[in-house]
């Protein structure tokens, strides 16, 4: 039907007016909305409520041992549980070392990856391999540390570490790194292992990255005619370099706290050497070894003391992370 | 103008032709080290895994036989424990961040809180639990296990649910509001279920991301040949047979009876975690196809 | 019969004079954080009537509509001032009862939103959550809104399939059902027919008028055509004023909106003269 449009409008006949608010409408209490609120907010501040007692917890316990070793704790390598003489240093050491050693290891490698999955990979293989890799970052540490123990050690030991010993440990400097004794587990195991554990979390960041870049900016790189090499270098890698930087970190994080990668091929010895095969410890792999059998107060107190600095510095770390990521972000929702 | 003189292209030909070889070599080389790893747990593993393994109890140090039903159970409950705490807490806690907060100053802590903690190293995670509920209680127990992983599944949760939520388009949210129901019902019964399979990817990657934890569990519920199970605490106040804690005792010791069943548990863990992994996956992309 | 107890083909006393407003909006100002949208709208909505609200894109068209049910108040950063009276009250005041606000003043969008439901449960629903009603009386009067929105036929033999397994017109009327289900008194369509074909186009046009017997709507659109088949009274939008206001008819001969595309310049310049400001000043 359609209306014929009349010249007084008043005129146009209606149905009744509409029937007043049912009586069986219930009046619904709005403050349901303002008690579900306050439920959600409890719920999402637990976690601030969580990281404050994390720190509040592992401060509270180092307070023995730092008062018995003092700021000395951190820089004295000695470890002794027999004669209750407890320092940091040979573990942050081996902390810092493995991190060092893992981060030179994936960084050049997930780089290489991404640059193959994103530009010189058929879709096809792309996808698959690209699938693959984020399905290997979650398999469990564990299983990385086991490998290495019984697979990768043996190897380092009988080729690996007697090559390096005789190729590059006579080169003045860089060889004093290369020495020790060729019997597979040591600091520079414990780095390879960490290395190929953060690879597959910090490669599909990467990727993720490099794919961020929109086909625009890249195929204009590549219509003035530059190489694949040059458009990464040139194009994805200042445009992404923020995100890049801030997986590495995040990275970072991971291979700093890592345990179980780590305990199984470091050695556990307390000991600093430049030597890389020589055995050593890490925080992480410190308390693995030892919490469950410590008892006395004072030994508790300094691995939790350790486990406080290791706190520290996977704090800042993810703060830094975090902030570069936010960066980029911001950077790009504005529109580079 | 003056005639401009032609660049040879031969030196950029030759590097981008040297880094892609390098680009392919070294993605070979990584990709390679990766599937050597898994295929070692596959071959060892499939060595060590026979019906015994999934039915027996462990035996005492140096006995051969016997079987991991035990760990495999305790790892089975402390995960459910952990996820039954975290899923109500980390989906409400995600309603706020993406439905309430926003840019508020709560949500802002919140998140950044969220984000620290996902980073946290797990053993720190692990000493924290030792702190509150090991040196409290006097002994190892299920119960700091479960807590402990409780805590690095609830940050995961939150921020997934947030993500989840905010792909439901905003359209939907007015179009259940402009029928008059109050916010929560919204979420919970429209925005929710709009979510619903994103949200079930989050809590099983995080499921995946716990069951395979090691370091929180070694000093919360350390490790035990024995079992309680039948208690009515399941006998979670006493220390707890897990997978994880058992394949690095195992691993550890001398007996090549215990190492191979250590490499059998990390191929029973490994599966069971990238089986649940594909599972969260693929159900995302039904979702968004 | 209706209310008083005459029979329908009686016309009652009160149909013999010029409708009832329904809404009224006074001096209505809206903001999207620091950018005013809306400058002192007034505006009645007579009850009983289609009220189209036409103007060119991002004049504030369904920017007003949506402050009839505070739906903008999902959005931290916009906010409302001036008043907006529903039979006499002030729905910007807080303390008025959204939930009965928004029952009371049903809701059609631009793109159809079924929920991730069933059919029937889409229905459902929002009258479960108004009433409190037995299971066949909820089964009652889905088909009725169902029947209303022109709907049954097509969905009687297969209710418990999702909404989303409808075409975009089905889902477009599923929504109309949704919203009519809820008894409510006024209907707010925000451009239903811009995302849909134009069959269902026609179809929900033709709803349309079926419905103004018993509902009050106004409706946002772009096509001048369905603006003129539809409505009674039109409010012309231009840059967040309401330009003009009037009998669809006066409206469209004073602008001739079926003629020509009206001009910019002309349209700046009607809005000068409306707010009284001199030439010289740029809007």
């Amino acid at each position: 039907m359609k209306p014929t449009l009349q010249v007084q409008v008043f005129e146009e006949g209606t149905g009744p007016l509409p029937e007043p608010a049912s009586p069986l409408a219930r009046v619904k209490p709005a403050r349901s909305d303002e008690y579900f609120r306050w439920l959600t907010a409890g719920c999402a501040l637990v976690l601030p409520l969580i990281m404050f007692a994390i720190g509040l917890a592992l401060l509270y316990y180092s307070v023995p041992a730092l008062r018995k070793f003092g700021v000395g704790f951190f820089f004295t390598e000695e470890w002794n549980p027999v004669t209750q003489e407890f320092g940091a240093l040979s573990s942050i050491y081996g902390t810092l070392m493995s991190t060092l050693l893992a981060m030179l290891l994936a960084v050049p490698l997930s780089l290489a990856i991404a640059i193959f999955l994103v530009e010189l990979a058929p879709p096809r293989l792309s996808r698959t391999v690209g699938t693959m890799i984020e399905l290997l970052a979650a398999i469990p540490s564990i299983i990385y540390g086991m490998w290495g123990m019984f697979v990768f050690a043996p190897i380092m030991a009988s080729t690996l570490q007697p090559w390096l010993t005789a190729y590059v440990g006579w080169i003045p400097g860089l060889g004093a790194f290369f020495q020790g004794p060729p019997m597979g587990l040591g600091m520079l195991t414990a780095g390879l292992i960490l290395g190929f554990m953060v690879l597959p979390f910090t490669c599909a960041i990467t990727r993720d990255v490099f794919q961020m870049v929109p086909p625009v900016v890249k195929e204009s790189a590549y219509g003035l005619g530059a190489t694949t090499w040059e458009v990464t270098c040139k194009v994805t890698l200042p445009y992404g370099l923020v995100g890049i930087i801030g997986a590495f970190f995040l990275g970072l994080g991971r291979a700093l706290g890592e345990t179980m990668a780590v305990t199984f091929v470091i050695g556990n010895a307390h000991k600093i050497n430049l030597g890389l095969f020589y055995p050593g410890n890490s925080i992480a792999s410190c308390m693995a070894n030892e919490f469950a059998e410590a008892t006395e107060l004072i030994y508790i107190s300094s691995l939790i003391c350790l486990g406080l600095v290791l706190f520290v510095i996977t704090y800042l770390v993810q703060v830094g992370s975090q902030m570069m990521l936010r960066r980029m972000y911001r950077a790009w929702s504005v529109g580079l | 103008m003056r005639p401009m003189k032609p660049r040879s292209p031969r030196p950029r030909k030759t590097l981008n032709l040297v880094v892609n070889l390098w680009a392919v070599a070294s993605a070979a080389i990584g990709i390679m080290a990766l599937f050597w790893i898994t295929i070692t747990v596959l071959i060892r593993g499939w060595q060590a895994l026979n019906l015994d393994f999934f039915t027996r109890m462990p035996t005492p140090p140096g006995v051969e036989g016997g079987g991991l039903l035990t760990a495999m159970v305790g790892t089975l409950v402390l995960t459910l424990i952990a996820t039954l705490a975290a899923v109500p807490l980390g989906l409400l806690g995600g309603i706020f961040l993406a439905e309430f907060g926003q840019e508020s100053k709560v949500a802002d802590n919140s998140r950044f809180a969220a984000n620290v903690l996902m980073g946290m190293p797990s053993i720190i995670v692990g000493v924290f639990a030792y702190a509150l509920l090991v040196l409290t209680l006097g002994n190892f127990s299920g119960y700091a296990g479960a807590f402990a992983l409780f805590v690095i599944m609830l940050p995961i949760i939150i921020r997934t649910t947030e993500d989840m939520l905010r792909l439901v388009p905003n359209t939907l949210r007015e179009a259940a509001l402009a029928l008059g129901f109050p916010r929560w019902k919204v979420t919970l019964f429209i925005v929710f279920r709009a979510a619903r399979s994103g949200l079930l990817t989050g809590v099983l990657l995080a499921v995946a991301r716990v069951s395979g934890e090691t370091a929180p569990l070694l000093f919360t519920a350390l490790n035990s040949p024995f079992h309680r199970f039948f208690s009515w605490n399941l006998g979670l106040n006493e220390p707890y047979p897990n997978l994880t804690v058992t394949i690095f005792d195992y691993a550890m010791s001398p007996y090549p009876d215990w190492q191979g069943k250590a490499w059998g548990a990390s191929l029973v863990i490994t599966v069971g975690i990238l089986v649940l992994t594909i599972f969260a996956r693929w159900l995302f992309r039904e979702r968004k196809a | 019969m209706d209310r008083f107890g005459h029979p329908q083909e009686m016309t009652p006393y009160y149909e013999l004079r010029p409708p009832v407003s329904k809404i009224v909006v006074r001096n209505l100002n809206f903001h999207y954080g620091n950018h005013q949208a809306l400058f002192d709208n007034n505006l009645e909505i007579a009850a009983n009537r289609v009220t189209a609200i036409i103007g060119p894109s991002g004049c504030g068209k369904s920017t007003h509509i949506r402050v009839y049910n505070r739906i903008y108040e999902l959005y931290s950063d916009q906010r409302a001032e001036g008043e907006i009276l529903l039979d006499g009250a002030n729905i910007l005041d807080p303390s008025y009862d959204l939930m009965e606000l928004r029952r009371c003043c049903g809701m059609v969008f631009q793109r159809p939103v079924p929920f991730p439901l069933s059919i029937y449960d889409n229905v459902a629903f929002g009258l479960k959550q108004h009433y409190r009603l037995s299971r066949s009386e909820v089964a009652d009067s889905v088909e009725e809104a169902l029947r209303a929105a022109a709907l049954w036929d097509e969905v009687k033999d297969h209710l418990h399939r999702p909404g989303t397994s409808l075409s975009g017109g089905q889902q477009q009327r599923l929504c109309i059902a949704r919203a009519v289900v809820v008894k409510p008194e006024v209907i707010l369509l925000d451009e239903p027919c811009s995302a849909i074909d134009p069959v269902s186009t026609l179809k929900i046009e033709e709803l349309i008028l079926a419905l103004k017997d018993r509902y009050t709507i106004a409706i946002v659109t772009h096509n001048m055509a369905q603006a003129q088949r539809l409505a009674d009274f039109t409010a012309y939008f231009y840059r967040g004023h309401i330009l003009d206001f009037g009998s669809t008819k006066d409206i469209f001969t004073k602008y001739s909106l079926m003629d020509d595309v009206p001009r910019m310049e002309h349209l700046d310049e009607v809005l000068r003269e409306k707010l009284d400001l001199p030439s010289s000043i740029a809007s």
